[in-house]
């Protein structure tokens, strides 16, 4: 792995004043050293690590821009290799023409998250670091961005180091009292430890419950639009893409005729999903335009069942109203600036839901959506707190394990066994939490890791 | 000049519990042996406590006895009491520990090596190995010249090279009990390259028991039922008149003595230079170090039916016999003792286990193995259960068969051998419960049903034997089966049933497991309400019971073996250079080239290997999946 150096854009696509275009590997500062004038007109072999050179690049004699050169030597570097970033003035053509002269130079485009598995192969970082890069990598909104930098920064190692300190030093003192005993009294020593482990399974427990707002916070809400013809789901969609189009993507959905857009609604992702068969479709083919939307309504966290307030409830609605019934349902009461058949009331009397009335057209509503949305997904308000969410499969896997495992250690105790028998599920604790600070080695974790990191061929 | 020459198979160096396993093992298994000691009298010698077994120490013997070793049956002939210690704990716990009569033990022992067939016993000191060019073991040299030829050569010399002993300021230069020490063997294996440790140990006085006041100590029972420590031993046979020991304490007088004179400690005062074990302490290193403890426990046990001397558990130390006179005297019922024998350290030479594999064969030496103190480890038990091992593989090599390693979700000896040869010991290594992970699964009382199967492939245990243990397995099989269908009414009989035991009635009918269960009853218990129960002996009794009442902890344990059975299947080759693998630290390196461990599983544990080198080595060997096929 250390036979190539490689080379990629590290800020990203978006039109940003600088960016950083990154090399790791031995050969990082000769291939940098091709195409980088610098205004001293030293070599940047020649100049110490942990060194900021300014100067030009160019392709043959064409001067390609002004830049910055970062030069850190390993292993005192990310990857613990050679690493040379080239901070440039961004926008998309030079970072990729500056790019290129690398990859024609001898570098090799970087594999995502390569840079992160070099750092983690040359023991750069652990394993819960790893993770949480990938996840930095992979986040795609302000928050989970945030949320990945904490658990960098350590703040989730620290809480399953305390956690496993105190395990260790419980068992230690168990084995110590079977071993010898006479010096060792565990009389009223599980009434102790019971007490000792209830706010550590607290914790675990308040992590467990944190992976459902971290993976909505990295992954968004599946969320689906329904409503029968003409009641405004089109124009409602319209209204929410236009509410912050800056950051929309279109993505061309899996399904076909379905359409997903992906919405940053105030921090927080929606990835609406829209039937397109019902808007194009309304006289004909009904009834394949409801199938589908139950389709979408099994597979979303939200729905937003639009309604005409204008025209009454028929046998289409009531069949929506069944399917949706074991979902979280907001219903958004659409048209209320025209006279009103469909009130609050009869729709609250079929569902169990929270009604919003809506205007496509002016805008109405909107803000209250968007608070009803944290509330209903977000345990507490994000923005202000310091809460740390798992927002890995795995490392949720793992807490599950280490609490069910400490769970049974208080069922022991309750039961009465013998102190050596708490040690079997305090043991396993130990060890899942261990999985996820990296102090622990499992085969299974091992090929996680290979999945998330490409390696193998 | 003109010396013996003789011919044999394997040669076994040492005639102690390790050398005695050894040797029958090798004999057994149809190879001409010859067992060599300085003292056919110290033959299976116990030089310290006079008991086998106690905790954890209990499970090596049944799994001795469980692979075909004698050290189960032979203290079940010489035993003269015995006791189930820590019933009041969980079944993985319990452990046998019998007192024996060390005379007959040894006698016993002596008896059972010159009646068997293929093994000859030889008084003679070692002083050399021999090897080939190509670093095989070809024989061994004895003081006299005497050259006896061999394919392999177990070394088992316990605490014999270079010994000396130590009591206060005297120091004498001898092997325990004043029996002749072995002073060449160490320059014949430095001279191959082995390295040696320098470790201590030592035992207590022996007070004659005419000048013990007992009515001062707690008189300890042995069980009214005893059972044996042979799966082939008939419990009836047991069932006899035992012998009583005595619990007693020191004091702060006797701590007051020790701390006064702990300069002419040969320990404290730093004369010796070897490591001590932690887990068995000198009544001078529990003073300094339980500072806070008021008095500390003291067992006197006898050391036999036809002597008075008495042993004085807990209070083995190397202080001088004045001090060691006024110390003893302090403890009640003590007060008047007349010491027999002066409590000593020991000092002796024994070498680096890592220099192993965990066939107990010599990395360097092939065709060498070793067991015992001689490797670092302590006590009876461990030696007996090592000596098996290497006797086993010995036979083994020459079979041309692969090597018998049990795993740490095998056996404890798998725990013992594997922390051996894996981790770094600067201290006689002794068995303990906290050193097996999976102990819930590897207890004494199953050693039969975990084991017998591969004594059976080894060859030492007999194929009818083999058929007993196949049939107990089906016996507790089938009862579990037929228990789990039955479900218990919430009838009159019922209640009584629960009542006498306090537990709380029944509401509607209740399966007879979740019974079974519950904290308060037991297989046993419950027969009243089971009319069609089959008679069955108290052993599968016992297996049913413990299988039923624990199974949820039981299948927990069986996945955290799963679990480390993964590691311990991706396979390390012993040529493997480590080197060449990128992001392994610099002592990560180092450590794996010399351990040479056979598995990722061994890797992970090697004291210096850190998870982030495993989880490179794993990435490496997922990178280069033909090289480790």
């Amino acid at each position: 792995m250390s036979d190539s150096t490689i080379a990629a854009i590290a800020t990203g696509t978006n039109n940003n004043g600088i960016s950083i275009i990154r090399l790791s590997g031995d050969e990082s500062i000769s291939i940098c050293d091709k195409i980088f004038k610098s205004v001293k007109n030293k070599k940047l072999t020649e100049f110490k690590s942990h060194t900021v050179h300014y100067g030009y690049i160019y392709d043959d004699d064409e001067k390609i821009d002004e830049v910055l050169v970062v030069l850190m030597k390993g292993p005192n570097s990310y990857t613990k290799e050679d690493v040379v970033e080239i901070n440039c003035h961004g926008g998309f053509v030079v970072s990729y023409k500056i790019l290129d002269l690398l990859i024609k130079m001898g570098a090799r485009p970087a594999e995502p998250g390569e840079f992160t598995k070099r750092a983690f192969l040359n023991g750069r970082i652990d394993l819960s670091e790893a993770e949480s890069v990938i996840d930095v990598i992979n986040s795609q909104n302000d928050f989970a961005l945030k949320n990945s930098m904490k658990q960098l920064s350590g703040y989730l190692f620290n809480i399953f180091d305390s956690i496993r300190k105190f395990l260790i030093h419980e068992l230690a003192f168990i084995e110590s009292a079977l071993d010898d005993p006479e010096h060792f009294s565990t009389e009223g020593y599980p009434i102790k430890l019971r007490e000792e482990l209830i706010p550590h399974i607290g914790k675990i427990d308040k992590l467990i419950k944190s992976f459902n707002d971290g993976i909505i916070l990295k992954e968004g809400i599946d969320t689906a639009i329904v409503g029968k013809p003409n009641a405004g789901k089109s124009s409602l969609l319209n209204l929410f893409v236009g509410y912050d189009r800056a950051i929309v993507t279109e993505i061309a959905g899996t399904t076909r005729d379905v359409l997903e857009e992906h919405i940053n609604f105030d921090g927080l992702q929606l990835n609406i999903t829209d039937t397109a068969g019902i808007r194009d479709t309304e006289d004909t083919i009904e009834k394949i335009g409801v199938n589908k939307s139950l389709e979408c309504i099994e597979n979303s966290n939200l729905i937003l069942y639009v309604i005409d307030s204008s025209v009454p409830l028929d046998q289409n609605d009531e069949d929506i109203i069944k399917a949706v019934t074991d979902k979280k349902v907001i219903v958004l009461l659409n048209k209320s600036d025209l006279s009103q058949v469909v009130s609050e009331d009869d729709i609250k009397e079929r569902l169990d839901c929270n009604v919003i009335p809506v205007s496509a057209k002016f805008n109405d509503g909107m803000e209250e959506l968007k608070k009803l949305i944290r509330e209903m997904f977000l345990s507490g308000d994000i923005k202000s707190n310091d809460e740390v969410f798992i927002t890995n499969a795995r490392q949720k896997d793992a807490l599950v394990m280490a609490y069910d495992s400490l769970k049974n250690v208080i069922a022991s105790i309750d039961d009465g066994m013998p102190e050596d028998f708490f040690s079997i599920d305090m043991m396993n604790a130990y060890d899942k939490l261990g999985l996820i600070t990296g102090e622990s080695v499992e085969d299974d974790l091992m090929e996680e890791i290979f999945k998330s990191f490409c390696v193998g061929k | 000049m003109k010396h013996i020459h003789e011919a044999y198979d394997i040669c076994v160096v040492g005639a102690g519990h390790a050398g005695c396993e050894a040797a029958l093992a090798c004999a057994r298994l149809g190879f001409n042996t010859v067992l060599f000691t300085i003292s056919v009298d110290s033959i299976a010698l116990m030089p310290c406590n006079p008991n086998i077994g106690g905790s954890s120490k209990g499970h090596l013997v049944r799994e001795i006895d469980a692979l075909g070793g004698e050290m189960g049956k032979n203290i079940d002939k010489t035993f003269i009491q015995s006791k189930m210690l820590n019933k009041s704990k969980g079944p993985a716990v319990h452990s046998l520990r019998a007192q024996a009569d060390k005379l007959r033990y040894s006698t016993e022992m002596r008896r059972t090596l010159e009646n068997t067939d293929n093994l000859t016993i030889r008084q003679a000191e070692v002083a050399e190995i021999v090897t080939d060019d190509d670093n095989n073991i070809i024989g061994v040299k004895t003081l006299s010249g005497a050259y006896y030829e061999c394919k392999a050569a177990v070394l088992c010399t316990g605490t014999y090279l270079n010994a000396r002993c130590l009591t206060g300021e005297m120091v004498v230069y001898t092997g325990p009990n004043g029996l002749q020490a072995a002073n060449h063997l160490t320059d014949s294996l430095k001279a191959h390259n082995v390295e040696i440790f320098r470790f201590k140990t030592g035992t207590p006085a022996r007070i004659d028991g005419r000048t013990i006041d007992y009515s001062k100590m707690e008189p300890q029972y042995g069980d009214e039922r005893v059972v044996p420590f042979s799966f082939t031993t008939d419990p009836e046979s047991v069932q006899k008149e035992q012998e009583l020991c005595y619990l007693t304490y020191t004091n702060e007088k006797t701590h007051e003595i020790i701390r006064a004179n702990l300069d002419r400690s040969p320990l404290y005062a730093g004369v010796i230079e070897g490591t001590g074990p932690r887990y068995c302490p000198s009544i001078e290193d529990k003073v300094v170090r339980f500072a806070d403890k008021e008095r500390h426990q003291i067992f006197i046990e006898p050391e036999g039916l036809d002597t008075n001397e008495m042993y004085v558990g807990g209070m083995s130390s190397s202080l001088p016999e004045d001090v060691q006179i006024d110390m003893y005297r302090t403890v009640p019922g003590l007060e008047n003792a007349k010491i027999v024998k002066n409590a000593y350290a020991i000092e002796y030479d024994c070498i680096n286990p890592n220099q192993l594999y965990s066939s107990l064969e010599f990395k360097n030496i092939h065709g060498l193995f070793s067991g015992g103190q001689f490797i670092g480890s302590s006590g009876y038990e461990e030696a007996g259960a090592q000596g098996l091992i290497a006797g086993i593989n010995a036979a083994r090599k020459l079979q041309g068969k692969e090597p018998l390693i049990l795993k740490r979700s095998d056996a404890y000896i798998g725990v013992l051998i594997d922390d051996l040869v894996t981790k770094e010991n600067h201290e006689p290594y002794r068995m303990m419960t906290s050193r097996a992970e999976y102990r819930l699964l590897l207890r004494q009382d199953n050693a039969d049903l975990r084991l017998s199967e591969i004594g059976h492939e080894v060859g030492l245990i007999s194929d009818e034997r083999y058929e007993y243990v196949l049939n107990k397995k089906k016996l507790i099989a089938d009862e579990i089966e037929r228990l789990s269908t039955i479900v218990i009414g919430a009838n009159k009989k019922a209640q009584e049933v629960l009542s006498k035991y306090d537990s709380t009635p029944l509401n509607t009918g209740t399966k007879m497991i979740e019974l079974i269960r519950r904290p308060e009853l037991n297989y046993d218990a419950l027969a009243p309400l089971d009319p069609e129960r089959p008679d069955l002996s108290d052993d599968v009794r016992e297996q049913v019971n413990i299988n039923i009442k624990y199974s949820g902890y039981i299948d927990r344990q069986f996945k955290q073996v799963e679990q480390f059975k993964k590691l311990e299947g991706k396979k390390l080759p012993v040529d493997f250079s480590y080197d060449k693998v990128y992001g392994l630290r610099k002592e990560a390196v180092q450590k794996l080239n010399n351990i040479k461990p056979l598995s990722i599983g061994q890797a992970s544990r090697i004291s210096g290997v850190s998870p982030a080198d495993i989880s490179v080595l794993l990435v490496y060997m997922e990178q280069n999946r033909n090289e480790f096929k």
